[in-house]
């Protein structure tokens, strides 16, 4: 019987691709180990091999078709002795396996609550672009590129380095074309050695010059902190305001999919809760943008916290000769008076769903981006809470001395008297990220938990 | 784990390249005189306060290792860069740091040179080129292996003399370092100063490779070892440490072989070792004890060098004298330097 192929996941986050090239034809005897076509994801072009062998019987997605979701079945495979005739049999087969394939759907499912619609649920205009600013539509991991470029050229002291940042153009090809245009003395691939070249970034820093520190995800980090937190964020205090440290430490954070513990902490509380350091972690491609940049003016070290799941998701950045946002500005990107939900980065994506489903309901939600975790825009959320009276914290990191516990504090501090019920956390379980898709579908925070928590805040 | 051995018999007065190092111009044995005696009284008078409640927290003294910063810095021209742990005090009166200021760093007081709130470990300063005085053992490392990146990248000629201590030649990011350094043939100079005891805990009884100069082997990165009590052993390894260097030819390793009279720090009991082993060491090889027996053998008079020591004590007095009337820093200040 006729053998699918099926468009292959080549990463774990890739949910589709675009089928760039078949290079077989139809008819064409093939053997395992055959390059057969030529798969576009967001981050490069890759090639696929056949694994069976056999002639291409028939090509069901043709060359040139974007966003094909992973296990779409892409072509058919004849055995010896099959032929054409045999084909019809092909999709009726595949369908039953698909039903009787649980891991395979597992896993075309898992990273769906991350899937969302991710900044397009905006509704409140961004006060930071004016009025009739041309917009254009871009991946996040190329606004985080734009941004780093544009800091590149404007100044000379800005370089990048990190591993993997320069000929291979970045482990998730953020840093894509920077070595081409910039060179290999301003984009540097360290060896794997996150601690030493943490150390080197802040001693570059501490003599004025600028670097950009990638780290290739901020678990990695955890063997740099020591640099990142006793020698970047105290020098200035210590050396009572005459040296402190210009330097940005970016890279993924967070959760992935199906990488489990090690690789999927979210270090959003670790780093905010240090004094001299600023925390960003945004979740629109403006924001990545506009906050990478003022990250790299900053004079002060900025820990600057991706997302992996968000990189190939696409936004629209202003078109602006120097589009900056400030560091330490929340953003209500949802107005509503029932109940305030606050998140940043890849919470947002459960918080806008949540507030989708609400608003279903006839709760309408406002929905805060904190954007930058420390310094925290205090100011926005209690105001926003002074006016709805009740609050949800969304986030992927654990609950326990958390982003979240964080503002709940604030908000009893400041207006507890305009609460009317107690602030509700959403947050990751208290567990190692799992690995099993079920089981990190459980760890992770999800819409119906935020909806359930702000039903539950209303009373309702 | 094996029984603690005893420390091994090796005394820093074994001449590793046997002979004797060039010889110093009368100037240059007074200036090295000199400043050498001002980081001894300094810091004898830094354990007095220290014992009279007026320094608080940890205080490392430096006393017995003073011919290492003094003749390196000797080596070194406009611009070059120091950075060191926390036994400090003398690396920045090396590098032309105001007594006044760091002894008011050591006392709390807002005439420090962090305004008194860095301490004994944690002072800086942008005109002298020293990147401090770090609390954590062997983070100076990799941050001075980043000073070296600097010169670099800005194409200037400079050197960023790292020193570190023996204990420290023990912390992975020292050979993260390394790595990175010859990798891109920084301009760093990596002063190993072996004062023999890592805390309390010998040489022998921490250390697999005990020849702290080849702990750059496996990288490619030369190394020598330098009788760290003769301050002209020290400054002839530093100039060709430096020449190395500014021929771009990446980073050098010097091990200095030095002692230190004190304990770890002002509450050490210094049970580790014996008093004769210490009374040896400073009464055949101390080395400011060298240079005057040198100069008064070549006739300068005792006179003259009594000058010196009266103006070295002068200086300590007036800045002991400032570091205890100068007021702490005022309440506003806990505030400020957080972020700029």
């Amino acid at each position: 019987m006729p053998i699918q192929v099926l468009m292959p996941a080549l990463s774990p986050t890739m949910e589709k691709g675009n089928l760039a090239k078949w290079l077989k034809k139809e008819g064409e005897t093939i053997k395992s180990g055959d390059v057969i076509a030529e798969i576009e994801t967001d981050k490069a072009t890759m090639e696929v091999e056949a694994t069976d062998e056999g002639t291409l019987g028939k090509i069901l997605i043709p060359e040139g078709t974007a966003d094909v979701a992973v296990n779409t079945p892409i072509a058919t495979i004849l055995a010896d002795g099959e032929s054409a005739a045999d084909l019809a049999k092909a999709p009726a087969q595949a369908a039953k396996a698909a039903e009787s394939a649980p891991p395979a759907a597992a896993k075309a499912e898992a990273p769906a609550p991350k899937a969302a619609p991710a900044p397009q649920a905006v509704a409140e205009p961004d006060p930071e672009v004016p009025a009739g600013t041309e917009m254009v539509t871009q991946t996040i991991r190329e606004a985080l590129r734009d941004a780093m470029a544009e800091e590149m050229r404007r100044d000379p002291d800005v370089f990048v380095m990190g591993e993997e940042v320069a000929e291979y153009q970045g482990a998730y090809k953020v840093t894509q074309g920077l070595l081409q245009e910039f060179g290999a003395k301003r984009v540097i691939d360290t060896p794997i050695t996150e601690h030493g070249f943490a150390g080197v970034g802040v001693g570059a820093a501490m003599t004025g010059l600028k670097p950009i520190v990638e780290f290739m995800t901020f678990n990695f980090a955890m063997q740099a902190i020591d640099q990142i937190i006793n020698s970047a964020a105290k020098t200035l205090y210590m050396s009572g305001g005459q040296m402190g440290c210009s330097i940005v430490f970016r890279g993924p954070n967070g959760a992935a999919a199906r990488v489990a513990a090690q690789h999927s902490q979210d270090y959003s509380a670790w780093y905010s809760n240090v004094p001299g350091l600023k925390v960003v972690a945004p979740f629109s491609a403006a924001d990545y943008k506009g906050l990478l940049k003022a990250a790299i003016r900053d004079p002060n070290p900025v820990i600057f916290l991706e997302n992996e799941v968000l990189y190939g998701h696409t936004g629209e950045v202003p078109k602006m000769d120097d589009f900056i946002i400030p560091i330490g500005k929340a953003r209500i990107v949802r107005s509503g008076s029932h109940v305030t939900i606050i998140s940043w980065s890849n919470g947002m994506t459960y918080a806008l769903k949540a507030a989708d489903e609400l608003a279903k309901e006839g709760i309408e939600a406002e929905v805060i981006d904190l954007r930058t975790l420390r310094p925290m825009d205090t100011e926005t959320i209690i105001n926003s809470v002074k006016k709805t009276g009740r609050a949800v914290t969304v986030e992927e990191g654990w609950a326990q001395s958390g982003v979240g516990a964080e503002i709940a504090a604030r908000i009893m501090e400041n207006a507890f008297d305009y609460l009317d019920a107690p602030v509700a956390r959403v947050s990751g379980k208290d567990v190692p990220m799992p690995y099993a898709a079920n089981l990190e579908k459980l760890a992770l925070p999800s819409a119906a938990e935020v909806v359930e928590a702000a039903k539950a805040v209303c009373y309702r | 784990m094996a029984a603690p051995k005893k420390a091994a018999a090796t005394t820093p007065q074994d001449k590793p390249d046997g002979g004797s190092p060039p010889e110093f111009t009368r100037e240059q044995e007074l200036k090295a005189l000199r400043d050498m005696l001002l980081i001894r009284r300094f810091e004898e008078k830094a354990g007095q306060l220290y014992g009279m409640g007026a320094i608080g927290g940890f205080c490392h003294l430096y006393i017995g290792q003073e011919a290492v910063v003094v003749g390196m810095q000797m080596a070194l021209k406009q611009g070059d860069q120091v950075i060191t742990g926390y036994r400090d005090h003398g690396h920045m009166l090396a590098t032309g740091m105001d007594a006044n200021g760091v002894m008011a760093e050591l006392t709390g007081r807002r005439g420090g040179y962090s305004k008194g709130k860095g301490g004994s470990m944690h002072m800086f300063s942008k005109e002298k080129h020293f990147y401090g005085g770090h609390g954590i053992v062997g983070a100076q490392v990799s941050l001075g292996t980043g000073l070296a990146f600097a010169n670099t990248y800005r194409g200037n000629d400079n050197v960023s003399v790292t020193y570190f201590g023996d204990g420290a030649a023990n912390q992975g990011q020292v050979y993260e370092s390394f790595n990175m350094a010859e990798l891109w043939k920084l301009p760093v100079i990596y002063v190993i100063e072996n004062n023999r005891y890592a805390m309390g805990t010998a040489v022998s009884r921490a250390s697999a490779q005990q020849d702290f100069s080849k702990r750059g082997v496996s990288f490619n990165i030369p190394g020598k070892q330098v009788d760290g009590m003769d301050v002209r052993a020290v400054k002839a390894a530093g100039d060709e440490a430096a020449a190395w260097c500014r021929a771009g030819k990446g980073p050098y390793i010097l091990e200095m072989q030095t002692y230190r009279y004190r304990g770890h720090s002002m509450s050490d009991p210094a049970k580790y070792r014996t008093r004769e082993e210490v009374e040896k060491v400073r009464h055949d090889q101390d080395p400011i004890e060298q240079v005057r027996n040198r100069l008064l053998a070549a006739k300068v008079s005792e006179a003259d060098l009594k000058a010196i020591d009266a103006e070295v004590r002068d200086i300590v007095n007036a800045s002991a004298d400032f570091a205890q009337h100068d007021p702490e820093p005022d309440a506003a200040e806990l505030w400020t330097d957080v972020y700029r």
